[in-house]
């Protein structure tokens, strides 16, 4: 008996020394948000591609052009201060801003900016394409992007592009200014610093980066010398919660302000809890389906139209999508400049069965459609595999992880790809070069950047149409060239576009100035204040 | 007296040396057979380790580029021996997920690992093994009939919902434990690691608010995969005592007038203790594997979790990396468990 007490006592004890030993809130000068984290492999703003470290990378970087946080519609100068444009518009030079530093105390050149858009091409990671497709190799870069004085560069462009084009690709991640004295002082065996900069920084933006734990824990820390002032957080905390129902309970807890990766039930959940607020942030990120123009049936308009007509867009959009994403059926996201908001399609299974039978497919066939594990992909793929066999489409599903699908649909593999897609840089061009440009249909010339390429798909019209929008100098005429190739790729072509996703963020109400723009890596921290 | 065992004309090797020649030649035998298994796995996985790093919307070009970097274009048998080459050198690579040598993430997962393992072993030791013991004691009892069912959840109950349903009860309603991660944001970086165990590094440094909040954090998950390690520890300890307890001897010692807790303990007990430690070892081994689903939930970054996303991500070096530990710690583990087959049984010495 005196055992048993003895050891009720220890218990007892055991819990008095954990109970209640979590903080109550996060500090008043750190921003902390939990979101899977998982996708982060570097930070070197020449490889990034993946969606975290796109945000993390444009709150440590100033960019040449940008898009403020106080004015997501208008691009303007980050390091440039302004800009000419020659008459044939084929060269452009920028002024540097005068004072800029580093977080190193370095001063910003333009020499550190000519040498950071050199250093993409020559690493020639992923991302490089944004601005070798301007005609730049690693031969020619340095004749081509060059400092003609301590505060101007010059870069000059071989291939035929819209000024306005080449701009706004310098908004995107690659054009991020990096400290070339920090940078080449890390150097090895001449790789231009790539091992150290893919775990550190060399920016001048409103953060630096503090810590990189994979799979743990990001910390940011505010650059008080900011040419915008100091940043509202001392420090901005990711912290990896992989489980949604997770970030929801320390949420609701006041260990984090800010869930990135609820589901909708879970924000449906949290609606009653009057300490957080859910707001909604539309992205570029669109979802898709295109179907492999190699297939016998496939390859006919008429049942790829048959199928724009069976998919129940709104059903889906209003029950398991529900805020999550809404219907958007062009490739160009709705908000932004040069987007096409039609709706045109709603399920009509009559006219989808007319189709199918001019088609000579009255009876149906059978097809697979590959798409990804992760949610909401496996619920999408159901609904349309309900909708489709309405037609007498009889579909089955196969679900892989991105590595194993991905191959699958840059060999052609496939019969129906149900995925997602989302730009690389601010311009309309962006999509259309990857779904209605296809520069060479064969099998052998790989060209599998482009979407139309991965599902054998080529069109002399809409790949007239893409290269001219790309290079016309007028924005107006521009614009309506994209307007154009967008209404034509929704009667024509391989691809049936179905929602534009609406990111739910849930945080405490003392946390305001949180941006979040449409394109992946327009996301900012510095207005954030914790009231 | 020792003797000696004649290799071959007027050659004798020692007893000893001949036993750890052959503990090693198994060791070096497992590494390779381990080694090449999952070699072979990852490079016919249908995944591409290419797009791993360079993501599906590469250019040919710089596939290609990459493709060959990793000298993927060479029969697997010449990558698997290069691989080898490499690791007899003391390196295993970089990660393509985290960008740094695999050795140093071996570092900062294993520990995380290693204290959540062990607390949790240690908890179905101490707990697991007097529940088995009072239900083979009081075998039809109501005691026994509740250890059963402890047992039976334990060993059924899928770990995901257990860790849900004690997140929303421990932490979030009752307010006793800390939440998921293995620190609060107040305390991150502030103690330099020394071992990676937190709660040792914590107090090696002085740092109390920090142990305490490591152990505020550490308490749930540890319970949590503690209750599978102790179901299973009580529920085979409860059938080896009731074996013991039908011998002959036990009977014998009753007669004699032995008090009863030294029948139990002194006699019975110590005749269960070999088979004991080689279930604890097996307990212990595969939790240190790294439970996924418990790192998960938890938001612990351990080996489990690593594995596993290095896995998804056909990260090939760093899958390699993990298996050689989780390998390492299996011998390690059967080794030590033959050492105290020897302590605790005169016998087998």
């Amino acid at each position: 008996m005196k055992r048993i007490k003895i050891m009720l006592l220890g218990f007892a004890a055991a819990l008095m020394l954990v109970t209640g030993a979590s903080q109550a809130a996060t500090p008043k000068n750190t921003f902390v948000l939990a979101k899977d984290i998982a996708d982060i492999i570097t930070m070197d703003p020449a490889e990034v591609f993946e969606l975290t470290t796109g945000e993390i990378i444009a709150n440590i970087y100033d960019r040449i052009m940008m898009f403020e946080p106080e004015d997501l519609q208008s691009l303007v100068g980050g390091v440039a201060e302004s800009w000419e444009v020659s008459k044939d518009g084929k060269t452009i030079t920028f002024k540097v801003r005068s004072g800029l530093k580093f977080h190193s105390g370095n001063p910003v050149r333009a020499e550190d900016v000519a040498w950071s858009l050199q250093r993409v091409v020559k690493l020639n990671k992923t991302p490089a394409f944004i601005v070798t497709q301007f005609g730049w190799s690693a031969d020619n870069v340095d004749s081509l992007v060059k400092a003609t004085d301590d505060s101007h560069v010059q870069i000059t462009i071989t291939e035929e592009f819209s000024p306005g084009l080449v701009l706004n690709a310098l908004s995107a991640g690659i054009a991020s200014v990096v400290d070339k004295e920090l940078v080449m002082s890390h150097e090895k065996d001449g790789d231009l610093g790539y091992e150290w900069l893919k775990s550190n920084s060399a920016g001048s933006g409103a953060f630096s980066l503090k810590t990189w734990k994979a799979n743990e824990i990001v910390t940011l820390q505010a650059n008080a010398g900011y040419r915008h002032g100091k940043p509202g957080m001392e420090r901005i905390i990711f912290r990896h919660v992989a489980e949604p129902s997770s970030q929801r309970l320390l949420l609701e807890k006041g260990d984090i302000d800010m869930a990135r990766n609820l589901t909708p039930d879970q924000v449906k959940g949290i609606s009653g809890n009057s300490d957080i607020a859910v707001d909604g942030h539309p992205k570029g990120t669109i979802v898709y389906m295109a179907a492999n123009a190699g297939h016998p049936i496939l390859g006919k308009q008429e049942v790829v139209q048959a199928m724009r007509h069976l998919v129940d867009y709104d059903s889906m959009a209003n029950s398991f999508l529900a805020g999550q994403f809404v219907v958007h059926q062009a490739f160009w996201p709705a908000g932004l400049w040069g987007a096409l908001e039609t709706i045109p399609y709603k399920q009509d299974i009559a006219k989808a069965k007319s189709l199918m039978a001019s088609a000579g497919h009255a009876d149906g066939f059978e097809l697979t459609i590959h798409t990804l594990t992760n949610s909401p992909f496996p619920e999408i793929a159901q609904s349309v595999q309900a909708n489709l066999a309405k037609g007498g489409i009889k579909a089955n599903i196969v679900t892989l992880e991105g590595k194993t699908l991905w191959p699958k649909y840059r060999a052609r593999e496939h019969d129906i790809i149900l995925a997602r897609w989302s730009p690389d840089y601010v311009d309309p061009h962006s999509n259309a070069d990857a779904f209605a440009n296809n520069p060479d249909n064969r099998f052998e010339a790989k060209k599998t950047g482009h979407l139309t390429w991965r599902n054998a798909w080529s069109d002399d019209a809409s790949n007239k149409l893409a290269i001219m929008a790309r290079n016309e100098l007028d924005l107006d005429k521009r614009k309506q060239q994209y307007l154009e190739l967008q209404a034509m790729l929704q009667k024509k072509g391989p691809f049936v576009i179905m929602f534009q996703q609406n990111e739910q963020v849930a945080r405490r109400k003392n946390i305001k100035g949180f941006v979040s723009g449409s394109n992946f890596d327009l996301v900012f921290y510095r207005n954030v204040t914790k009231q | 007296m020792a003797s000696a065992e004649a290799v071959g004309p007027g050659l004798v090797l020692p007893p000893k040396l001949v036993k750890v020649t052959g503990v090693i030649a198994s060791l070096i035998l497992t590494f390779i057979g381990l080694t090449a298994i999952t070699f072979t796995i990852g490079r016919v996985m249908p995944a591409d380790p290419v797009l791993a790093i360079v993501g599906d919307r590469a250019s040919q070009e710089v596939y290609d580029q990459v493709f060959f970097q990793l000298g993927l274009d060479q029969p697997i048998y010449v990558q698997y021996f290069k691989y080898l080459g490499q690791l007899l050198q003391g390196d295993l690579g970089t990660s393509i997920m985290t960008a740094q040598p695999v050795a140093e993430d071996i570092l900062r997962f294993f520990p995380a690992t290693l204290e959540l393992a062990t607390v949790a072993t240690l908890l179905g030791v101490f707990v697991g093994i007097p529940m088995g013991v009072l239900a083979a004691v009081n075998q039809g009892r109501w005691i026994d009939h509740v250890v059963r069912i402890i047992g039976l959840i334990g060993y059924s109950a899928p770990i995901f919902w257990l860790g849900m349903i004690a997140i929303l009860i421990f932490y979030f309603k009752l307010d006793w434990v800390a939440g998921p991660g293995r620190l609060d944001v107040f305390y991150d970086s502030i103690v330099d690691p020394v071992s990676g165990i937190l709660i040792l590094d914590a107090a090696l440094a002085g740092e109390w608010d920090i142990f305490h909040n490591a152990i505020a954090h550490l308490i749930l998950p540890a319970s949590i995969l503690g209750t599978f390690a102790l179901a299973y520890i009580a529920r085979m300890t409860r059938s080896f005592m009731l074996d013991q307890l039908s011998q002959e001897y036990i009977l014998t010692a009753r007669v004699k007038g032995i008090p009863e807790w030294r029948v139990i303990w002194g006699h019975a007990f110590r005749n269960v203790l070999v088979q004991l430690i080689t279930i604890i070892g097996l307990t212990y081994a595969s939790l240190l594997e790294g439970s996924v689903l418990t790192e998960t939930i938890f938001s612990w970054p351990g080996i489990g979790l690593y594995i596993t996303n290095s896995l998804f991500n056909n990260d090939m070096n760093a899958v390699l990396g993990g298996t050689i530990v989780v390998g390492v710690c299996f011998v390690g583990i059967n080794m030590l468990s033959d050492l105290l087959y020897k302590l605790v049984d005169p016998r087998v010495r």
